[in-house]
């Protein structure tokens, strides 16, 4: 799950992590009054979105005056705002971040995650920042420093500098610097996040350390003992269609192709998606429907497949195992009854009571094609969609 | 014969009397010499009782001393799942298989980490599957986990996979052209696992009655290719491969936790090439791997 800046430097204020002030508005008369009482001469304006890139896109200003930030203000919310990450349609603004402006010496970047070869978190960071740390490390990965934490020992503070030094952070500011790290640790762990970015992490012309966005990604398993950070959820970043299909329990991705496929099992969903791209079309969307598929789970996975205008054709790839062909069969009967499916729909089962819902299919009086083989049910939707 | 578990495994369940954990502790039981395999459950308020004939403890090392248990699976919720580990490997078990889906990642680093510092001082090593998997089944001997036992077949090949469902594939096609299964080994999609690729390939290598394996993958992370390297110099027997997530997003997550690509490394293509590499032999096209792989033991 992901949260926006103004939540995430809450968190990390949170943890003794220096932020600039500042205050989350969703008007142009509060940004102003925001501004007012921030006081300064300097303001940011800055667009709050889950995807990254918004400086570029046009969703963050400097203003010089309160008459700018209430222009920038203006201009900024309720604006379409398109990163790399928000797809060409963009993301509409909806919330601002007001913050008193910085003085800039230097940028870093500084970031936790857990990574899964060496089973610890690292912590990474580099001289480079205020950059796409993608770029960085594809460019110039010496300039990316990892250090890997014992859970049950922490961030030490030999660690600490190490990265602090090692980022060329002056060593009147290094204490600052080891502060914000072990901050920006103690909160990755204590909030479950799966990801906590500060990029830029600044130093001022005061020698403070100051962290100047905060990206925030959470472990969906750990929500549940989080319920300050659930609060944060905001379902107008998030995919309707997913928000919908999390729901009934179903896991739904939407692509760019017009097959939608219905699968059991993220593997096995993935290999269809792959099957229908190797026969020479693109899958619509991923759609696992999970352990124990009830006839309604069934049916909400059609409506949400079907809402997609450019699904021409549906897969259904079940290997039944505990949950059984027949029980699923019934579900895709009656799910296409109400759907009034009116694309072509191929049907691949295997395992438990194959024979049994293959013969289901047939009796519905459906136009149902069936399949033996994932190659097969591909071969045959992709001609039935052509 | 077999890797890591067989007819005379004696095995704990823990969550045994939850409503997965029952499901699946009666289907275990039924499935070959199942009945005298499941000797142990645990649940510290019900010690003394019994479920399905099977003796319930108090605790995992209650439970091995007096029945001299050496496996144990969990059932138990995401919440107590990591603890539920943890006391299977302070009760110095071989193996535990934990089927548990949705454990916090944090849990899963905190246990890991402990299980590493206490074999690093010369502590028992306990190896641990999953979680979030399906389990591994020795055909006709013993299945511990919640696959489908009938599509399984005696036999030579060994199986691993992250996914359930499409390790239950690659069963079912081999056993339909007639190959049976030595092995077939699910280590679950979650990114802080136990066993890797890696292990389960090595355990297939030193198997006198393993042939061939298929090994499939998935999107992210560096399993599939530290295996691939390791076979490259090391394994003795062919190998099919399949990679799931060809048409994966980058920056999704694929279902499984685990399935998420981050760097250029872990795409698909990428750990297909390096496989290919390694003298696996690869396909994009995952209703062959059974054909693939008879094609090779001729």
């Amino acid at each position: 799950m992901k949260i926006h800046e103004y939540q995430g430097k809450e968190l990390l204020k949170k943890f003794g992590v220096v932020v600039p002030r500042g205050f989350f508005c969703n008007s142009v008369d509060d940004a102003v009054k925001a501004a007012e009482s921030l006081g300064g001469k300097v303001w940011v304006v800055k667009a709050q979105i889950h995807a990254g890139g918004r400086g570029k896109g046009g969703g963050v200003k400097v203003a010089k005056s309160l008459d700018e930030v209430r222009q920038y203000a203006g201009q900024i919310l309720g604006m379409q705002l398109v990163t790399h990450q928000t797809g060409p349609v963009g993301q509409k603004v909806r919330r601002l971040l007001i913050e008193e402006g910085a003085d800039i010496k230097k940028e870093y970047y500084v970031a936790a995650l857990t990574d899964r070869a060496t089973q610890k978190v690292a912590m990474m960071a580099s001289s480079e920042g205020g950059m796409d740390i993608e770029e960085v490390a594809h460019s110039t990965p010496e300039k990316i420093l990892k250090v890997f934490i014992d859970p049950a020992i922490g961030l030490t503070d030999a660690q600490a500098s190490e990265l602090a030094n090692g980022i060329g952070v002056p060593a009147a500011s290094v204490g600052k610097a080891v502060e914000a790290l072990k901050g920006l640790y103690k909160c990755y762990m204590e909030t479950d996040a799966s990801l906590a970015e500060i990029n830029p992490m600044i130093l001022e012309g005061n020698g403070n350390i100051k962290a100047l966005d905060a990206k925030f990604n959470f472990d969906g398993n750990a929500l549940y003992r989080h319920p300050e950070i659930v609060a944060y959820r905001d379902l107008d970043e998030e995919d309707a269609d997913e928000v919908e299909a999390s729901k009934f329990d179903l896991t739904y991705i939407a692509l760019d192709g017009n097959i939608g496929c219905l699968v059991n099992g993220a593997g096995l969903a993935m290999a269809t998606m792959d099957t229908i791209k190797l026969f020479g079309a693109e899958p619509a969307n991923f759609l696992d429907v999970g352990g124990g598929a009830t006839t309604e789970k069934v049916t909400e996975a059609f409506k949400i497949m079907l809402k997609n205008p450019k699904v021409k054709g549906i897969l259904v790839n079940i290997f039944g195992g505990i949950m059984r062909c027949d029980t699923i069969a019934n579900g895709v009967v009656a799910a296409a009854r109400e759907t009034h499916l009116s694309v072509p729909l191929v049907v691949r089962m295997k395992g438990t009571n194959d024979d049994l819902g293959k013969q289901i299919l047939k009796d519905s009086g459906l136009p149902i094609i069936t399949a033996d083989s994932m190659a097969e049910a591909a071969t045959k939707i992709v001609a039935a969609v052509k | 014969m077999s890797i890591l578990i067989n007819k005379n495994t004696k095995i704990i369940t823990q969550g045994i009397t939850g409503k997965t954990g029952q499901f699946h502790t009666e289907k275990c039981q039924e499935y070959a010499n199942g009945k005298n395999c499941f000797v142990a459950g645990v649940n510290p308020k019900k010690a003394g009782e019994s479920i399905f004939d099977i003796p319930i403890f108090g605790s995992v090392k209650e439970a091995a001393t007096q029945t001299g248990a050496t496996v144990s699976v969990i059932y138990v919720p995401p919440p107590g799942a990591a603890a539920a580990i943890w006391e299977a490997v302070e009760a110095d078990l071989d193996l535990v298989i934990c089927i548990t889906e949705g454990i916090p990642v944090r849990d899963m680093l905190e246990v890991r980490n402990k299980m590493k510092k206490r074999e690093a001082a010369g502590g028992k090593k306990t190896l641990l599957l999953g979680p979030n998997c399906p389990g591994l089944i020795t055909p006709d001997e013993v299945k511990i986990g919640i696959m489908p036992g009938h599509i399984h077949r005696k036999g030579r090949i060994g199986v691993v996979s992250r996914s359930g469902t499409l390790t239950y594939e690659a069963v079912g096609q081999l056993t339909e052209i007639g190959l049976g299964q030595s092995t077939a080994v699910g280590i679950g999609g979650d990114p802080i696992n136990g066993l890797k690729h890696i292990d389960i390939m090595r355990l297939f290598n030193d198997d006198p009655d393993t042939d061939a394996v298929i090994m499939i993958g998935e999107i992210g992370g560096p399993d599939e290719a530290d295996a691939a390297v390791w076979c490259k110099a090391n394994m003795k027997k062919p190998i099919v491969g399949f990679i799931a997530g060809v048409t994966a997003p980058a920056g999704k997550r694929m279902g499984h936790a685990g399935a998420l690509i981050s760097g250029g490394a872990d795409t698909a293509n990428a750990k297909l090439a390096i496989m290919e590499e390694c003298g696996f032999t690869v396909t994009r096209d995952p209703s062959e791997m059974g054909k693939l792989l008879k094609a090779l033991i001729k």
